[in-house]
């Protein structure tokens, strides 16, 4: 007998059908939910950008408004895709039992998984994406760096959708999530450099901050918008970490369901 | 017998009695031939949850065309079996096949010919009727198109022509539960394993979801179902599987199972014992009235109690020992045919099992 706790491959024909699920309820739903997902980052890019920046004459070298901007972009994906793998994907398998439903079919918890990782991942591209796109409009990001971009922010999406995961996995009600926003989310926002420069902090926090994707996300996103490129070093650093970071928490979390949904 | 016959020849749609009565084909659980294997086996099952032995060497089979109720008390386990062999729960000892594939090594290729009916409605609340049919279609690989086209014809099957548009959140706990049969069929599956399909409904939805079920068994589609009403298994089970402690208590032809181990006549009383000197004295007298003669052949009766309700199998019509003994008004009595459910009290016990 194969080992019974662990995970089925991979099969993404199997994982887009059920991608493919969650997308077809999003299109029904498609307006308020991209309101959502990108008015409030809007209101805060320029509710902080213009009132603050009112305040502060340049930060590295630009106004405080296009510093934030990135910030904001690498922000509104990392609570897209958080809030879409924690809430959304617990609700599906705890409260509406739809996994349930999909696991009676040839479809396998990892095919619910993983498609469950690339929806929330897609969610926050389209949320970090509509989030550029007005900062495009207004004039502080390049449009040429749109292109450059995306990638980094499907990457940032993927990332926090996988960091997600292992949450939902232990979770028994939806007040634990509230924990992960409280201890992990929030911090992060504020050690990341998406809303002031990481020199501002003191240097134990900085090296600390070096450990958290939403930094790498957004070392990433500054010099993109300013119609720069990063160094090679800085590239290679957030992919690998970015990289780690969605690999293993996403098998550590299907290990974890499958005991918890298939005992 | 040719191998996979759909419909053995002595289940003759036109009587569905005589049929019941038929004796099974396969009296026993374990796949035997070679020439009709079983759709589905479990064999020898072993399994745990923590230190509670859920099944133990479980041990039964479906055979093409044929339609086996598994009863048994609540935890039993009737559902861990099911979700056992759809390879969504590991064991420990044992062999479990599915439509000839190795569970749960290849239960992939297994559900993909398998419909499930589950026990609590997980339809889809964010879809309408049609929408739940068609994203339920593309995790079978089914083209969007083919299941389109297929929509109708499901939806009429189960008397909801015309509600593909509905939402879910619409539709009454009745609609709901056919819409998921629907939904099970929604791939053409060779086997349906459904968990208790009609807790819950009120009579015309159950009817109506019996009467599904018998057209599907008459096309060829075999079925495994878990309930808790006898009746409903003597009504569609060709075999029923009595299963306590997850072992298998009986096995067999519903009518056949209740014939061997039930007298012909059940006699139920309850009511005020007092005027009738109490419970014990009427039994003792009921007892010496129905105890028959050796030459008759004939065994003697068997008593049960349940609170202080008198229950009374005997081989011999108690009409006439009730009518000499004339009980009092106070007490009410009946007198009945053994059927399903005085067999599953004898094996599995009066004692409420929770959980």
């Amino acid at each position: 007998m194969a080992d019974p706790t662990a995970p089925a491959r991979f099969a993404p024909r199997r994982a887009l059908a059920y991608w493919r699920r969650n997308a077809l309820v999003w299109r029904k739903l498609m307006v308020p939910s991209l309101l959502g997902n990108f008015i409030d980052p809007t209101l805060y890019l320029f509710g902080l950008g213009l009132g603050l920046g009112a305040l502060i004459a340049e930060v590295e070298g630009q106004p405080y408004l296009n510093f934030l901007a990135p910030g904001i972009i690498a922000y509104a994906t990392m609570n897209a895709a958080s809030f879409e793998a924690l809430y959304s994907a617990f609700s599906r398998m705890h409260v509406q039992k739809t996994w349930e439903a999909v696991l009676t079919t040839p479809l396998t918890l990892t095919d619910v998984v993983l498609g469950e990782l690339l929806w929330a991942a897609t969610k926050a591209t389209l949320a970090g994406g509509a989030v550029t796109l007005v900062a495009a409009a207004a004039g502080l990001v390049a449009f040429t760096a749109i292109p450059f971009i995306l990638p980094v922010i499907a990457l940032t999406g993927l990332t926090f959708a996988a960091l997600a995961l292992p949450m939902v996995a232990l979770a028994k009600s939806y007040d634990f999530f509230l924990y992960y926003f409280t201890l992990f989310i929030t911090p992060m926002s504020f050690l990341s450099g998406a809303f002031f420069p990481l020199t501002q902090l003191p240097a134990p926090l900085v090296a600390f901050a070096q450990a958290l994707p939403l930094t790498h996300a957004v070392a990433l996103l500054r010099p993109l918008a300013a119609g720069s490129s990063p160094a090679f070093t800085t590239l290679a650093v957030a992919v690998v970490l970015m990289g780690l970071l969605t690999v293993l928490p996403t098998r550590w979390a299907l290990r974890r369901l499958t005991r918890r949904l298939l005992p | 017998m040719t191998a996979r016959s759909p419909l053995p020849p002595n289940r003759s749609p036109q009587h569905p009695l005589s049929a019941r009565d038929a004796p099974s084909p396969h009296p026993t659980a374990a796949p035997t031939s070679d020439a009709n294997p079983p759709l589905a086996a479990l064999t020898a099952v072993v399994k745990h949850y923590g230190t509670t032995r859920v099944l133990d060497a479980l041990t039964f089979a479906v055979y093409p065309g044929e339609c086996v109720a598994v009863l048994g008390p609540n935890g039993a386990g009737k559902t861990t079996a099911l979700r056992v062999l759809l390879g969504l729960s590991p064991y420990e000892a044992g062999h479990v096949t599915l439509l000839g594939h190795p569970i749960p090594a290849d239960a992939v290729a297994a559900r993909q010919r398998v419909g499930v009916v589950p026990q609590f409605d997980n339809l889809d609340p964010d879809f309408t009727a049609e929408e739940n049919l068609i994203v339920f279609a593309r995790y079978f690989g089914i083209p969007e198109a083919t299941a389109r086209a297929r929509v109708p014809e499901l939806l009429a099957f189960v008397g909801l022509a015309g509600k593909e548009a509905a939402p879910v959140a619409t539709l009454s706990g009745g609609m709901r539960r056919r819409l998921s049969l629907a939904r099970a069929l929604v791939a053409n599956p060779e086997l349906l394993i459904l968990d208790e399909p009609t807790t819950g409904l009120d009579p015309q939805a159950r009817h109506l979801i019996w009467q599904r079920l018998r057209e599907l068994r008459q096309q060829g589609v075999a079925m495994l179902l878990t309930t808790h009403y006898l009746e409903e298994a003597e009504r569609l089970a060709d075999r029923v599987v009595i299963v306590d402690a997850g072992r298998v208590v009986a096995e067999g032809a519903p009518h056949a199972l209740v014939a061997a181990a039930i007298e012909p006549f059940v006699l139920e009383i309850h009511g005020d014992w007092s005027s009738v000197g109490g419970i014990d004295a009427f039994e003792r007298r009921l007892a010496e009235s129905l105890t028959p003669l050796a030459a008759n052949g004939a065994t003697a009766p068997r008593f049960e109690r349940a609170g202080e309700t008198l229950f009374c199998y005997t081989t011999r019509d108690p009409a006439a020992a009730l009518a000499l003994l004339e009980p009092h008004p106070t007490l009410t009595a009946v007198i009945r045919r053994g059927h399903l459910e005085d067999l599953f009290l004898k094996l599995t016990g009066r004692e409420l099992r929770d959980g």
